[in-house]
């Protein structure tokens, strides 16, 4: 960062030479300043990103985000070629190293990576292009003003040009555009954004090339599997060290002692969850000997501190609470108790409940860590391999666990065989560096899938007792949201709640939102669209009961809800905008052909919901059989998440989302007794496989709102849409996930 | 431990091992062939699939002393000049994977289908596939890549 000070109002450029004879064209921005320079979007820390073009024309663009198959690594460099001018065959993308200082903030969360990061790659992009004309006014002596880039290169309008390849060594010789002049492209030229780009490592992957966190390997590495104490927050007090010691392809085992000191953050909901638990750590020559070792291992644990958590209870609990009608109000615009009182209305209760779900990532979480000693007075160093969505976060946990500073860490992001949050979480991590401390040795930390389900942060379970009125006029005259949810240490877990600015507390007349917190030990964490993956379930589906109630269309009674097209909260993205609501709305209705006869044993199902800035609607349409087969035949999407990078990576993303929608709700549960998970693996915790489904129509609405993430928001309006359905086919309202548990089989 | 030799990929190996060993993590830990997945160890997921004299096969429960024939992971999918096997090309073409992880045993087991049905139909690829898990949910694009592969491999068999 030094060789930026004073020079805090530009651009700095640095050439290096590299091997091949190319140059590095490499945009600083500034970044030692307290408050950002002026001239800088906010968060220009963030803004850092290298090109590089090769003599010979290849053009390599550094992906700097981690990558759990949202797609962003092609995503963002797609935006930067689109700037510069570039040709996309001519471009190749490398994973940036993990350097904050350099890239500013290398995480994958929250749908955010589009929004935070266009504006830094539209302006590298534009400023490599500058410097690109620049070098080539040079070479062909003419004005910058004649000249374009395209394609891969500088053409004049005489027609004469230059390949970048040519230009590249002079490119970097050129001053850095002020980013107040530079220029962006007008959309209408895009060649590049908007058209559908395959995965940059969909080669590596389709040959089995990949290396994910799982497949490292390392000189000298050992092999590692560590168990915890089942039920969860127990510690490890003995165990059968001797004969454990013994078994063929083992060579340590030892008990790691807990210490929640390593969990502490000032990250609300990361706040203890990379704490160490206490267990057993067995060490060994290959994966299947420690895997193996564990069936004779015999523990002595402490439980003294356990978790009490019984999923039975909650639901005792939570129906008492829906009875006794308790709860503190968080949103309320009064009215409600005289609405619903009021006799010219009908009114409707509806107690409704989601379960705990875990994130099963394809890829159990394991990590590989190697603890160095120095040696002659250096301090020790610590390397790690892993696939996070935060990977900087591994650089604290050692600093929690050995004292160590930031320069003694190394840490190599790898791509991740899933997130969906659990990989914002790191507890995998602090384990694997804790190992490989203890044994001496570089250690591979794998989690049996059983681990990873034991000890997942889990999409929190919940309940919501719903009372709602309507009047003689048909129209919503009451809503009341009573949340029954989980808190931890008297806050709320990450997904559990309302937080009173959903969309029934700022558009809905007479509505009431209200809160009940029980504590748990259960750690809770995000998973794909927190919250909203289940209000969304509760909140629509309510909506759909009052229409019904009402006698009217639910299509016509949602769009009546919205009212008139207005933005909730002027110029903030993440406020609901009913205008963009109601678009989409009908978008997929009309996609749907919404109202048309459906034969017996079918219906049509309709949903919307907003979250993570964007406004999804669907409709999903399902047979039911009278033996509770279930097919979701075809699902509807209409999209509004502003213009679209890439096509084929936006309809990835939603259909993956419609999958993992159905899949959740028609499968999964999690539950615990006396603190302890039921469910060990895929025999008793299934993801949907591919026979049900169903035909995904997904269309955009591509507003002159800016992009957004597109890796969760399609998720929350898939459940609500389908259960809707079932009710259009059946008459039968599902007020609970999984459908499996109401008897229903997905098919 | 004992010896054992195996036929992966076209190569002789030969590997010392606990004779228990799952296939699976003689590949990966012992060949390094990490393209073979783990992802449950019951032949639930079938992240670990892979061909045993053509027949698709999960890794994760096949002890290696019982491996009897001819072992093809997803290292040696492609043709042995290097081009891609058509459902590799169809993969790319069709954008399939998202995170990845599954996409060696998915085509292992679209692979085994179409050398035993080369026109296979939407039904014949759920089943066939049915061993497979995606959690990212590409589904809807193994379907249409298997499709799109098979026509390619039709064609350049004159078919």
């Amino acid at each position: 960062m030094s060789t930026t000070s004073g020079l805090t109002r530009r651009e700095m450029l640095k050439v290096t030479a590299v091997a091949g004879g190319g140059v590095l064209l490499q945009a600083t921005l500034p970044m030692a300043a307290a408050s950002p320079p002026d001239d800088v979007l906010v968060g220009s820390q963030e803004l850092n990103v290298y090109v590089q073009i090769d003599r010979d024309g290849q053009i390599t663009i550094y992906s700097s985000i981690p990558e759990m198959g949202q797609g962003i690594k092609t995503t963002l460099p797609m935006i930067i070629a689109e700037e510069m001018g570039a040709r996309w065959e001519d471009v190749q993308v490398i994973d940036a190293p993990l350097d904050e200082d350099k890239f500013g903030r290398q995480g994958a969360g929250g749908s955010t990576s589009v929004p935070r990061n266009i504006g830094t790659m539209r302006r590298v992009g534009a400023s490599a292009r500058e410097m690109l004309i620049g070098a080539a006014a040079l070479l062909m002596e003419v004005d910058r003003e004649g000249l374009q880039a395209r394609d891969s290169q500088v053409v004049h309008i005489s027609g004469q040009h230059r390949s970048f390849g040519q230009l590249a060594s002079l490119a970097a010789q050129q001053p850095v555009p002020n980013p107040e002049t530079l220029t962006y492209m007008d959309p209408s030229e895009y060649r590049i954004i908007g058209t559908s780009v395959s995965g940059v490592d969909n080669f590596v992957i389709a040959t089995g090339l990949t290396e994910f966190g799982i497949d490292v390997d390392v000189p000298g590495m050992k092999y590692a599997t560590y168990v915890r104490c089942p039920r969860i927050g127990g510690t490890a007090v003995r165990f059968n060290e001797r004969e454990i010691k013994g078994l063929p392809g083992v060579t340590d085992a030892f008990i790691l002692e807990p210490n929640d000191a390593v969990g502490e953050s000032e990250v609300w909901f990361l706040n203890g969850v990379s704490a160490l638990r206490g267990g057993v750590a067995i060490v060994g020559d290959d994966t299947w000997s420690v895997f193996d070792a564990r069936s004779k291992l015999k523990v002595e644990w402490d439980e003294s501190s356990a978790s009490t958590d019984d999923w039975s209870a909650m639901v005792a609990w939570a129906e008492r609470t829906a009875r006794e009608g308790g709860g503190r109000v968080i949103a309320g615009n009064g009215g409600v108790d005289a609405a619903l009182a009021d006799e010219r209305n009908r009114t409707a209760e509806a107690f409704y409940q989601f379960p705990y779900v875990a994130h099963v990532c394809m890829e159990p979480m394991n990590c590989t860590a190697d603890y160095r000693r120095g040696t002659n007075g250096e301090p020790d160093s610590l390397e790690v391999w892993l696939g996070s969505q935060f990977p900087a976060r591994a650089t604290e946990i050692a600093g929690r666990l050995f004292g160590m500073q930031p320069e003694q860490v190394q840490v190599h992001p790898l791509r991740m065989g899933g997130g969906f949050g659990r990989r914002a979480l790191h507890d995998f991590a602090t384990e694997a560096m804790a190992i490989s401390h203890r044994a001496g040795v570089p250690v591979k930390l794998t989690w049996t899938r059983t681990d990873d389900i034991h000890n997942d942060h889990f999409r929190v379970g919940g309940f919501e007792n719903m009372k709602g009125a309507v009047g003689p006029d048909g129209r919503l005259a009451a809503w009341e949201q009573h949340y029954i949810g989980f808190s931890n240490g008297g806050r709320p877990v990450m997904g559990s709640g309302l937080r009173g600015n959903e969309l029934p507390a700022v558009a809905f007349p007479n509505a009431r939102i209200k809160l009940s917190m029980q504590e748990i030990a259960t750690p809770c964490g995000p998973w794909r669209a927190p919250g909203s993956n289940t209000n969304a379930f509760v909140e629509q589906c309510f909506i759909h009961e009052l229409a019904v109630l009402a006698g009217r269309d639910h299509l016509e009674f949602l769009l009546e809800l919205m009212g008139e097209r207005r933005w909730i909260k002027e110029g903030d993205i993440g406020a609901l905008n009913t205008g963009r609501a109601i678009d989409v709305i009908k978008l997929a209705a009309e996609k749907a052909e919404w109202g048309r006869a459906m034969p017996k044993g079918s219906g049509l199902g309709l949903s919307f919901y907003f979250c993570h800035a964007a406004h999804v609607a669907e409709v999903a349409e399902v047979t039911v059989t009278a033996d509770r087969r279930i097919s979701v035949e075809k699902v509807w999407v209409a999209v509004d998440v502003g213009p679209i990078i890439n096509m084929s990576g936006a309809l990835s993303q939603v259909q993956g989302s419609v999958v993992d929608g159905l899949s959740t709700m028609a499968l999964q549960q999690i539950t615990m007794t006396q603190g302890v998970i039921q469910q060990d693996n895929f025999d008793q915790y299934p993801v949907m496989r591919i026979a049900p489904t169903p035909e995904i129509d997904v269309h955009f609405i591509e507003s002159d709102n800016p992009s957004t993430g597109l890796g969760e928001p399609a998720l929350p309006p898939l459940a609500p849409a389908v259960a809707n359905a079932i009710f259009a086919a059946t008459g039968e309202r599902v007020r609970s996930m999984p459908l499996s548990e109401a008897g229903y089989t997905l098919v | 431990m004992a010896k054992f030799k195996l036929r992966v990929n076209g190569r002789d190996r030969e590997v010392e091992v606990r004779p228990d060993m799952p296939l699976l993590w003689v590949l990966r830990d012992k060949l390094k062939l990490t393209g073979t997945k783990y992802g449950c160890g019951i032949a639930q997921c079938g992240a670990c699939t892979v061909r045993i004299d053509g027949v698709p096969t999960r890794s994760c429960v096949l002890p290696v002393q019982a491996v009897a024939g001819a072992v093809t992971t997803i290292e040696g999918l492609a043709a042995k000049n290097g081009d891609p096997h058509p459902l590799q090309a169809a993969w790319i073409e069709h954008d399939v994977p998202q995170c990845g992880y599954c996409q060696s045993g998915q085509l292992m087991s679209a692979a085994a289908l179409l050398e035993s049905n080369p026109k296979p139909t939407d039904a014949d690829i759920d089943q066939a596939l049915a061993g497979n898990y995606c959690r990212c949910g590409t589904y809807v694009r193994i379907r249409k890549a298997v499709h799109s592969a098979a026509q390619a491999r039709n064609a350049a068999k004159g078919a």
